[in-house]
């Protein structure tokens, strides 16, 4: 049996990871358990754009902040900054881009709209069907395959010890904290941090605590690789196409199509049902994919409540211990929320505010 | 869902549908057919016949028969007479669980199409092992198996003078091919041993007319004074630009290269170092997998007869443990059986007689399975700068840098270094990659599988996925919250 950490946390994705390396700065001894191999839950699954323009209005001032948070990662993360495109092809989606577009821009992102000749001269391929277009300078993309590889580093470098294919099975309370079943054995801590995404549900049910968590789906595919076709991260007005070329070449499209299958059940599987017609609406606005081929598609899990807001504090009704998921946009706004998860676990106050895991979910 | 598209017609529920026609999944499709079912028989080659029956190309139709030859003609003859729904040139991208069965999705003329069946029995086969080795991606070197290919379909031997190189029955089998086709063989090179041949014979002995064929070929290698090394390895290529030659090397008893190395000259090479079998569609249906060694590595989990935890799913042959072309005959008829019994069919009878019979064959190809895998210091051939993964052309260094750093499964080198994310899928690295990480960890290959199959199984143009597209017709969503 290894001696008591100050804190465990469950869940090796990028929230669980980077609250881990910022308490750890704050000097606690954490520890970081996952069920199978760091960053491979939605946080490696995930298409990787880093979009200020598919953000909630609310979340505005985190994504800023976020977007500073990937820029430092820089290389070892595939940090581009590309700017991006929203597209509108008809008139419903052009007033939609427009009523959205503005509200974010007033909520601090740099979102501006671009004329047709714009967007013909900057992104010669796309076609010619576009009839409205915002853009924002600040958006881009970085590599999610390269999330595990990046935390692991990070964590070993300053010695913060994780378990890998170390999944939780059981949670009891003692008098000093925490006893955690694990296949590698218990591992005890005076605090813990659930940070399992999409399994944030089982994970708070060893406690008795039931969060309202539900799981979405989503698509992404990637071509092989192709002549330079695009610079910047396309996206739709309706939010149904996210499209970029990485630097090898491939061509990345997400969208938030919906697979099948629970996290419980483990992985999600790809439908042709919903792959098609995301594919088909990526060569829509990309026409010079109709020669490409599809090398891969897969599915990640991206956990939501009801409210579509973040939970970032403590789990109701049970003391010393917190949870932290569920942000829309948490690929990009994670590696900052996380931050502020840390802060408020050392008890120190938290530069924006956080989103109680224990409201009422039902209001906004 | 609404929409979509194009060749989405609703297709006719098949009863069964066979994935593979080669050896077992011909001979599914020909049981299941014989208790009166309809069957769809699908395999990527135009004819039936497998890697082992390849069907000959027109061109060389007149050329002089082989077993194998014959064999696949009297299958083709049977699939053909027995009017099997045959789709060759198709090649499955994804499966999917229905309410009343599955819907295989495969690609046909460059179109998608979708087949809706009750049960499927998934014959996909095996693909070949080959230890990386400095120089092996130079052009001369082939695969032993892709050697075989080349023999079958166009009579051609791989060059003027081949060194053939690997392990098991196949490197005679190629030797004696690439003799028989007017090319010459600088040397068969082996890491077996005679002696590892006589541990056999108790195997041997049970199929005593294959043993006999496995016989001449060496008999008639050895009678022409083609140099047989026993114990030995091709441990790297030379040439420049292409192949020039072998540096070859004595192993010891765990296949680690030990002492003195020697050249021999040749334009080609073939190298091969067993078969591995072909799991991902069954893993795409939702079939578990288990690490056996003694069936060539991973293998889905199936009971008797082809029968596997998945209800409605078959497997047989190669692709669900090497046990050789013999034994997947038979285990194609049992598949084929217990998916007829699974619709109503009554094989019971049928089956209990044949299955002594394929217990038999397995025996032998399970021994000749034995001879084929690679003990673990072969891994030692794999040199600090050899290329591992030919896609995205990553060293030995590389990938143990990753490794040393934390990568402790096939999933984790993947996500780092894109090894598997290329054209091949992984086919070619996630082996060797595994069975390094196991050394390097000291776990078990057991506790280190491949990565997660993701489909499409083969890549797919995007104009055949998103053919008939309607803008109209996409499925505006319920718009995110803002």
């Amino acid at each position: 049996m290894t001696a008591r950490y100050d804190i465990a946390v469950i869940g090796g994705g990028i929230m669980g990871c980077a609250t881990a390396l910022r308490m750890a700065e704050g000097g606690m001894r954490a520890t970081v358990l996952d069920q199978g191999d760091l960053g491979q839950g939605a946080s490696g699954a995930n298409a990787g754009t880093l979009s200020l323009q598919i953000k909630r209005v609310k979340l505005m001032p985190y994504a800023l902040k976020g977007h500073h948070e990937w820029k430092a990662m820089g290389d070892a993360v595939g940090f581009r900054k590309t700017g991006g495109y929203t597209l509108a092809f008809t008139e419903r989606e052009s007033e939609l881009l427009h009523e959205r577009q503005t509200l974010k821009a007033e909520a601090g992102a740099p979102i501006e709209f671009v004329s047709n000749n714009h967007i013909r001269n900057a992104e010669p391929n796309l076609t010619q069907k576009v009839i409205s277009a915002s853009y924002c300078p600040e958006d881009g993309y970085a590599n999610s395959s390269l999330t595990g590889q990046y935390y692991r580093g990070r964590l070993r470098d300053q010695g913060i010890p994780y378990r890998e294919r170390c999944p939780v099975t059981a949670i009891t309370q003692d008098g000093a904290g925490f006893a955690l079943d694990t296949p590698q054995g218990e591992i005890t801590a005076s605090r813990i941090l659930m940070a399992t995404g999409a399994w944030l549900k089982p994970t708070a049910a060893m406690l008795d605590v039931d969060l309202p968590v539900n799981a979405r789906i989503n698509t992404v595919s990637v071509t092989e690789r192709l002549k330079p076709l695009t610079s910047t991260v396309i996206g739709h007005a309706t939010g149904l196409l996210t499209m970029k070329q990485k630097t090898n070449g491939t061509v990345l499209i997400g969208g938030g199509w919906q697979g099948r299958g629970t996290p419980q059940e483990g992985r999600g599987q790809v439908t042709a049902g919903s792959l098609q017609p995301n594919l088909a609406l990526a060569q829509f606005a990309l026409p010079a994919l109709e020669n490409a081929r599809i090398m891969r598609s897969w599915t990640g899990f991206e956990a939501n409540v009801p409210d579509f807001y973040p939970l970032v504090g403590a789990l109701p009704g049970v003391e010393d211990a917190f949870v932290l998921g569920c942000v829309r946009g948490g690929y990009t706004i994670g590696p900052y929320i996380s931050k502020l998860m840390g802060d408020f676990i050392l008890d120190r106050e938290p530069e924006l505010p956080l989103f109680d895991p224990g409201r009422n979910f039902e209001e906004d | 869902m609404l929409l979509l598209c194009g060749t989405a017609q609703m297709a006719d529920l098949i009863d069964i549908l066979v994935v593979g026609a080669g050896p077992a999944g011909g001979n599914a499709a020909l049981a299941a057919a014989r208790h009166g079912k309809h069957v769809v028989l699908l395999d990527e080659q135009v004819k039936p016949g497998g890697q082992i029956w390849r069907a000959k190309d027109s061109s060389i139709l007149s050329a002089p028969q082989t077993p194998e030859g014959s064999a696949g003609d009297a299958l083709r003859a049977q699939i053909t007479k027995a009017q099997i729904d045959h789709r060759g040139s198709t090649r499955i991208w994804q499966i999917e669980r229905q309410s009343e069965g599955w819907d295989v999705h495969v690609l046909r003329d460059g179109q998608v199409e979708r087949l809706t069946t009750k049960t499927l029995v998934l014959a996909t086969g095996a693909h070949e092992f080959v230890q990386p080795i400095p120089g092996w991606t130079k052009p001369g070197v082939f695969g032993l198996a892709g050697a075989t290919a080349l023999f079958k379909q166009n009579l051609s031997p791989p060059g003027q003078r081949t060194i053939v190189s690997g392990t098991g029955p196949l490197v005679f089998f190629v030797a004696s091919e690439i003799r028989r086709l007017g090319g010459t063989v600088a040397a068969v090179v082996t890491p077996n041993t005679r002696r590892d041949w006589v541990s056999k014979l108790p195997a041997l002995a049970r199929r005593v007319d294959l043993a006999l064929r496995g016989a001449l070929w060496i008999a008639h290698i050895m009678m022409n004074r083609v140099p047989i090394f026993w114990g030995c390895s091709v441990v790297s290529v030379e040439g420049v630009a292409r192949v020039e030659g072998a540096e070859i090397q004595k192993l010891d008893a765990n296949w680690a290269p030990k002492g003195e190395t020697w050249s021999i000259d040749a334009d080609s090479l073939c190298l091969g170092h067993g078969l591995i079998p072909s799991i991902e569609a069954p893993q795409l249906s939702g079939i578990t997998i288990s690490y056996r060694s003694d069936l060539g590595g991973w293998v889905p989990d199936i009971g008797q007869d082809g029968a596997t935890s998945v209800e409605g799913v078959f497997l047989c042959g190669d692709g669900a443990g090497i046990r050789g072309a013999t034994a997947a005959e038979l285990h194609g008829t049992l598949a084929g059986l217990s998916a007829a019994e699974h619709l109503g069919a009554r094989t019971a009878k049928e089956r209990a007689t044949l299955r002594p019979r394929f217990n038999r064959a397995a025996r032998f190809g399970l021994a000749m399975t034995a001879l084929s895998t690679p003990r673990p210091g072969f891994a030692m051939l794999t040199k600090p700068d050899t290329i591992v993964c030919r896609c995205e052309s990553l060293t030995q260094t590389r990938i143990s840098q990753e490794v040393e750093v934390g990568a402790a499964s096939s999933n984790a080198v993947k996500s780092g270094l894109r090894a598997g994310m290329g054209p091949c899928g992984g086919k070619y690295c996630q082996t060797a990659i595994a069975r390094f990480i196991a050394l390097h960890e000291n776990r078990p290959e057991a506790e280190i599988p491949p990565s997660a199959p993701r489909p499409p199984l083969r890549p797919v143009p995007m104009s055949a996925l998103s053919a008939n597209f309607d803008y109209d017709d996409l499925p505006i969503p319920k718009p995110a919250p803002l």
